[in-house]
C-alpha cells in the first residue's frame, strides 16, 4: 500500500518539480514525505543521465536541422532545458534553475548581440564537457549550484561571463564607475529594494571596478573564449563605506588596499550580502512565493525561520530548501493549487499529465512566447512578473490552443489508452478516467457538467475508434485549458 | 446586422459582462452622427529614457563637458525655440516626425517629470509610475482604477494591451484588460474540426461564464477566460484593417497599427497600452552615430508615431486620441566610463493628439555641477523634478477622460500652466 496520497505526492511535484510522470508517481507513492523529500534534495545520489536520452524513442522529441548543438543554438538549448524537466529524475535540481533563472535573470539577446548568436547560446548554456574551450554556460553553472551555498552562487555569479556582458561588468573603469552591476547584485540579487542608499550604489560600483573578462589565444581557435579576469589596473583602490555591515564585527568599510590584491574588495562585499539579514529574509519571502503560496499575504512566520536556516546553515540552500518542503505551510491545505503556473510549469506538467511520446518540444517554443516565458530569455533583470501578470487574456487563450495542439498531437494515444483502461464505453467512464489523469484544483460541479454536456454532443455514444479520439482529444483540450489547471 | 448583448454573470468579485458581437454597429452609427470618442493610448519607454538626449538644452555648456561623447551637438538638434526659462532646446535630430508633429502644435512636451526622492531603481520606478503612487506602489495601476469607476456593465475589450503580459499601469480590481500583441493570431483553435470544434468552443465558454464563488485568485483566470473568448470576433474584425499608409515594421510600429485598427473598427476599446524598450542605456549609448543604439530609439519612436499621427489624421480619428508617454526615470547628467549614462531621476513626457495644445511645459534643468543649483539634486548629479508627474496624470483625468483626478489619484495634483489639453 503507498505510505504517501496521491494527492500528496502530486502537491509535492508539482512544487519541487514539474509534475508527475506515471513513473514519477508511482516510485514516490512508496515513500513516506520524509523519505521523499531526502531523494529530491540529495538528487546528487543519482546519475545524471537525462540529457542521453535525448533522441531515443520513448521519450519527448526534438526538431533540429543539422546536428542537435544546445551549446551553441539557442533553440536547441531551450529545447534540451524543457526535455530535461519532462524527463529528469532529479526534478528538483531542475526546478531550481529555475528559480536562480529567474532570480539572475540574464537575457540571451543581449549577449548573442555583443557577442554574436553561438557565442552567446555558449556563454548562457553550453555544458563545459561538450565545448571546446571547457565553458560552463550560465545556466549550466546555476544547474551545478541549483542547492549549492549562496554566497558561492553569488561570488559565481559576479565572475560569469553572461553576467558581466548582461549588466555592463566589461566597461566598469575605475575613472568612471558603472553602476549596472553594483546596483543589482543589492536590488535584485541579495538585499532588496529599500535596503541600500544611493551611496551604496556609488560603493558598489567601485567594488566591482575591473571585475572584467579577458579572451586570450588565436583566433578562430575554437577552445578560445572570454573568461574572468581581475584587471587590477582598473581597480578603485580607494576605501568603499557602506550603509550596512560588510564585517562580522560590524565594519561597513572595506579598506583602501593595493590594486593587486584588489579583488578582494569583491569576495569581502559579497560575504557581507551573504550574511546581510535581509538577504536571508528576501530569499525566505520569494522562496514562499515560489514554492508554497501566491495567494494571500507572504507568511512572516516561514519567512523568519527559513530566514535562521539560510543563517544557521551558513547558507546552505540545501538545508533551506529541505526544511521549505517539510515545513507545514508547504503542507496546508490551504497551498495547495495555490500557485499560479509558469508557463513552462504549465506546458511541462502538460506533457506528463497528456503524453509526450510522438511530440516535439520544438513544438512548445512558440506557444511559450506566446504565454509570455521564453527559456533563456526572461524580460529584463527583475525576472519574470508571474502571479496573475501570467494571464493576460492572450497568453490565455496561448495557454488554451496549447492545450489544443497537444491534445491533438495525442489524440491516438489517448483514444489508445481510453480503451485500454476499458473506459471508452460511456461518456461518463471517459470522464472519470480523464479526472484522475489529468488533475486540476477543485471544479465548481457546473464544470463536470459542462465537460459532461460536450461529451454528450453531437450525436449517440457509439465508442468507435473516430469518436474516441475527438472526444478524447476534445475533452483533453478543454481539461488541459480549464482555468483550474493553470493553478498549481 | 445583428447587435446582441448577453449578460453573462451577476455578482461575485469579477463581475463584468461580456459583450459578444457588433459595437461597431454602434459606433459607426454614433459617428455618423457626429460623436467623438476619447481614447487614451499610454506609451511606455522601457528602462529609463535619457531626455537630455531627446530634448537637448544644446547651449548649456555643461551639457557638452558632462557628456563628451553622448551630447548632441548645437549644430545638429532640431531647434524647438526656448522654454519659458528661456533655455534653447532641440530635438534629437532623428525626430523629424516629431519635429512635424511639434510645428503642427498638436505635440507637448513635459520637461523635468519625477516626484520626491525619485527611485532609481526599474521596477520600483515603473510600480510608482503605474500606480500615481511613490508611498505604496504594489496598489492598482491608476489606468485600472479608471477602468474599474466606469459604470458597469464594463465592455472586455475596453482596453487593449499591446503586449503578452499584463502592465501594472493597467492592473485592475474587476476589469480584465485583454492582451493582443497580434490581432491576426488572436483565435481559439481546436484539434478537432466542424461541429466538434464548434462544440469545444461552446464548452469553454460556457464553463468560463460561471465564475467560481469564494475564490478570487481562480476568479481571475476565470475572468481571464472569459474575455479572451468573449472578444475574439470582435477582435477578428482589427486583423482586417487596411491603413492609410505604411507602419514601419517595429514591435512599436505594428502595436500602433493595431491600436489604429482597432480605433477605425470601432470595436470599443478606449484605452491602450503600447511600449518600446531598450532605453536602459548603460553602455554605449551613442546618440549621435547612424544606427547608435541611442540613435535606432529615436528612430523606432520617431517613425513608429509619426505614422500613427498620420494615418489617425487620414482616418479622421486624431481628434479622438490623446498618447502619453512614461519611463521609470531620467538619466544620471554625467557620462560614465563607457560612453552611456546610469540611472537618474527626472525626465520628460510626451502628449500627443488632435486635441492637444503642443509646445514647451516646464523648464529645462540647469546642468551646472554647482551642487546647490535648485535644478538638480543628488550633488548635481541628477535631474530634480519640476512637475510631478502626477499632475500630468491630473489633466489627463480631467481634460480627457472626464473624471475626478482628486478622486483616482487619492490627492489634487492639479497645477496651472499645465494646460495641454
Amino acid at each position: 500500500m503507498a505510505k504517501t496520497a496521491d494527492r500528496q505526492v502530486e502537491h509535492l511535484l508539482r512544487r519541487a518539480g514539474f509534475g508527475a510522470r506515471p513513473d514519477e508517481l508511482s516510485l514516490f507513492r512508496e515513500m513516506s514525505i520524509n523519505q521523499a523529500v531526502d531523494l529530491l534534495v540529495n538528487y546528487d545520489s543519482l546519475v545524471d543521465d537525462v540529457d542521453q536520452l535525448i533522441g531515443k524513442p520513448g521519450y519527448a522529441g526534438t526538431t533540429v536541422n543539422g546536428v542537435f548543438s544546445p551549446q551553441s543554438n539557442i533553440a536547441h538549448a531551450r529545447q534540451r532545458w524543457l526535455f530535461r524537466m519532462v524527463h529528469t529524475n532529479r526534478p528538483l535540481q531542475e526546478k531550481m534553475t529555475l528559480f536562480w533563472h529567474n532570480h539572475f535573470a540574464t537575457g540571451y539577446n543581449k549577449i548573442a548581440g555583443a557577442l554574436g548568436a553561438a557565442e552567446g547560446a555558449r556563454y548562457m548554456a553550453a555544458k563545459s564537457a561538450e565545448d571546446p574551450g571547457m565553458v560552463r554556460g550560465q545556466i549550466e553553472m546555476l544547474r551545478e549550484n541549483a542547492l549549492g551555498n549562496f554566497r558561492d552562487l553569488l561570488t559565481a555569479v559576479a565572475k560569469d561571463t553572461a553576467m558581466i556582458v548582461w549588466l555592463d561588468g566589461r566597461t566598469n573603469f575605475k575613472a568612471q564607475p558603472q553602476e549596472n552591476f553594483g546596483r543589482e547584485i543589492m536590488e535584485l540579487f541579495s538585499v532588496g529594494v529599500g535596503n541600500y542608499t544611493e551611496a551604496d550604489v556609488y560603493a558598489a560600483a567601485r567594488v566591482f571596478t575591473g571585475w572584467n573578462l579577458a579572451r586570450p589565444g588565436v583566433n578562430g581557435d575554437p577552445t578560445q573564449h572570454y573568461e574572468f579576469v581581475y584587471n587590477a589596473n582598473q581597480h578603485d583602490t580607494n576605501a568603499k563605506t557602506f550603509s550596512f555591515a560588510i564585517y562580522p564585527d560590524g565594519g561597513k568599510t572595506i579598506p583602501a588596499r593595493g590594486a593587486a590584491s584588489g579583488m578582494q574588495d569583491g569576495i569581502d562585499f559579497i560575504n557581507g550580502l551573504a550574511a546581510h539579514p535581509n538577504t536571508a529574509r528576501y530569499l525566505a519571502a520569494k522562496l514562499y512565493r515560489f514554492f508554497v503560496s501566491e495567494f494571500g499575504a507572504i507568511n512572516v512566520t516561514f519567512v523568519n525561520r527559513i530566514a535562521g536556516v539560510y543563517l544557521q546553515s551558513g547558507y546552505d540552500m540545501r538545508a533551506v530548501m529541505r526544511e521549505v518542503l517539510l515545513s507545514p505551510e508547504f503542507w496546508d491545505e490551504s497551498a495547495y493549487f495555490a500557485r499560479y503556473s509558469w508557463p513552462v510549469e504549465f506546458v511541462v506538467r502538460a506533457l506528463k499529465d497528456v503524453g509526450w511520446t510522438g511530440y516535439s518540444v520544438n513544438d512548445a517554443l512558440t506557444p511559450l512566447s506566446n504565454m509570455g516565458q521564453i527559456l533563456y530569455e526572461p524580460p529584463d533583470v527583475a525576472g519574470w512578473d508571474a502571479g496573475q501578470t501570467w494571464f493576460a487574456t492572450g497568453a490565455m487563450l496561448a495557454r488554451m490552443n496549447f492545450a489544443s495542439s497537444l491534445a491533438g498531437n495525442q489524440k491516438f494515444n489517448l483514444a489508445n489508452a481510453v480503451k485500454a483502461a476499458g473506459t471508452g464505453k460511456t461518456p461518463e467512464a471517459m470522464l472519470a478516467y480523464f479526472g484522475d489523469q489529468i488533475v486540476t484544483a477543485p471544479q465548481d460541479a457546473s464544470v463536470t457538467t459542462e465537460l459532461n454536456n460536450y461529451l454528450h454532443a453531437n450525436g449517440a455514444w457509439t465508442g468507435s475508434d473516430a469518436q474516441l479520439q475527438a472526444k478524447a482529444s476534445g475533452l483533453v483540450h478543454l481539461m488541459v485549458g480549464s482555468p483550474e489547471y493553470q493553478l498549481v | 446586422m445583428k447587435v446582441t448583448r448577453r449578460q453573462f454573470v451577476k455578482g461575485g468579485m469579477a463581475a463584468f459582462t461580456v459583450t459578444f458581437a457588433a459595437p461597431e454597429f454602434v459606433s459607426d452609427l454614433a459617428r455618423a452622427q457626429g460623436a467623438h470618442t476619447r481614447n487614451l493610448v499610454i506609451l511606455y519607454l522601457g528602462g529609463g529614457n535619457d531626455s537630455l538626449s531627446m530634448i537637448a538644452p544644446y547651449n548649456d555648456p555643461f551639457y557638452a563637458s558632462r557628456r563628451p561623447s553622448l551630447a548632441v551637438p548645437a549644430g545638429q538638434v532640431l531647434q524647438i525655440g526656448t522654454d519659458s526659462s528661456k533655455v534653447a532646446l532641440g530635438l534629437h535630430p532623428r525626430l523629424t516626425g516629431l519635429k512635424q508633429i511639434f510645428d503642427q502644435g498638436r505635440l507637448a512636451l513635459v520637461q523635468r517629470t519625477g516626484y520626491p526622492n525619485q527611485s532609481r531603481s526599474h521596477f520600483q520606478g515603473v510600480d510608482i509610475w503605474s500606480t500615481a503612487d511613490p508611498v505604496n506602489s504594489s496598489g492598482l495601476g491608476w489606468v485600472g482604477r479608471y477602468l474599474d469607476s466606469l459604470p458597469s456593465p464594463v465592455d472586455p475589450l475596453v482596453g487593449w494591451n499591446t503586449t503578452g503580459s499584463l502592465p501594472h499601469v493597467l492592473m485592475a480590481s474587476h476589469t480584465s484588460v485583454p492582451a493582443i500583441s497580434n490581432p491576426a493570431g488572436y483565435s481559439f483553435s481546436s484539434p478537432n474540426g466542424g461541429a466538434e470544434a464548434a462544440a469545444e468552443r461552446s464548452t469553454a465558454l460556457k464553463i468560463a461564464s460561471h465564475l467560481p464563488v469564494d475564490r478570487p485568485e481562480l476568479a481571475f483566470v476565470y475572468g481571464s477566460a472569459q474575455a479572451a473568448l468573449g472578444t475574439l470576433d470582435r477582435v477578428a474584425t482589427v486583423a482586417a484593417y487596411a491603413p492609410s499608409l505604411a507602419y514601419p515594421a517595429s514591435g512599436l510600429g505594428q502595436a500602433l497599427r493595431a491600436v489604429a485598427g482597432a480605433m477605425n473598427k470601432g470595436i470599443g476599446t478606449r484605452v491602450f497600452y503600447v511600449t518600446t524598450g531598450g532605453f536602459d542605456t548603460h553602455s554605449a549609448q551613442n546618440v549621435n552615430a547612424t544606427n547608435g543604439a541611442y540613435y535606432n530609439l529615436m528612430a523606432t519612436l520617431n517613425d513608429a508615431l509619426l505614422a500613427f499621427f498620420n494615418d489617425l489624421k487620414n482616418q479622421g480619428l486624431l481628434d479622438d486620441t490623446l498618447l502619453v508617454s512614461f519611463s521609470e526615470f531620467g538619466r544620471r547628467i554625467t557620462e560614465n566610463g563607457s560612453q552611456g549614462t546610469d540611472h537618474g531621476s527626472a525626465s520628460a513626457m510626451m502628449v500627443m493628439g488632435g486635441k492637444v495644445n503642443g509646445g514647451l511645459y516646464g523648464t529645462a534643468p540647469s546642468l551646472s555641477t554647482d551642487p546647490s543649483n535648485p535644478t538638480l539634486e543628488n550633488n548635481a548629479g541628477d535631474v530634480k523634478f519640476e512637475t510631478d508627474f502626477r499632475s500630468v496624470y491630473a489633466q489627463v483625468i480631467d481634460g480627457w477622460l472626464g473624471t475626478d483626478s482628486v478622486k483616482l489619484l487619492g490627492a489634487n495634483f492639479k497645477k496651472s500652466g499645465l494646460a495641454f489639453i
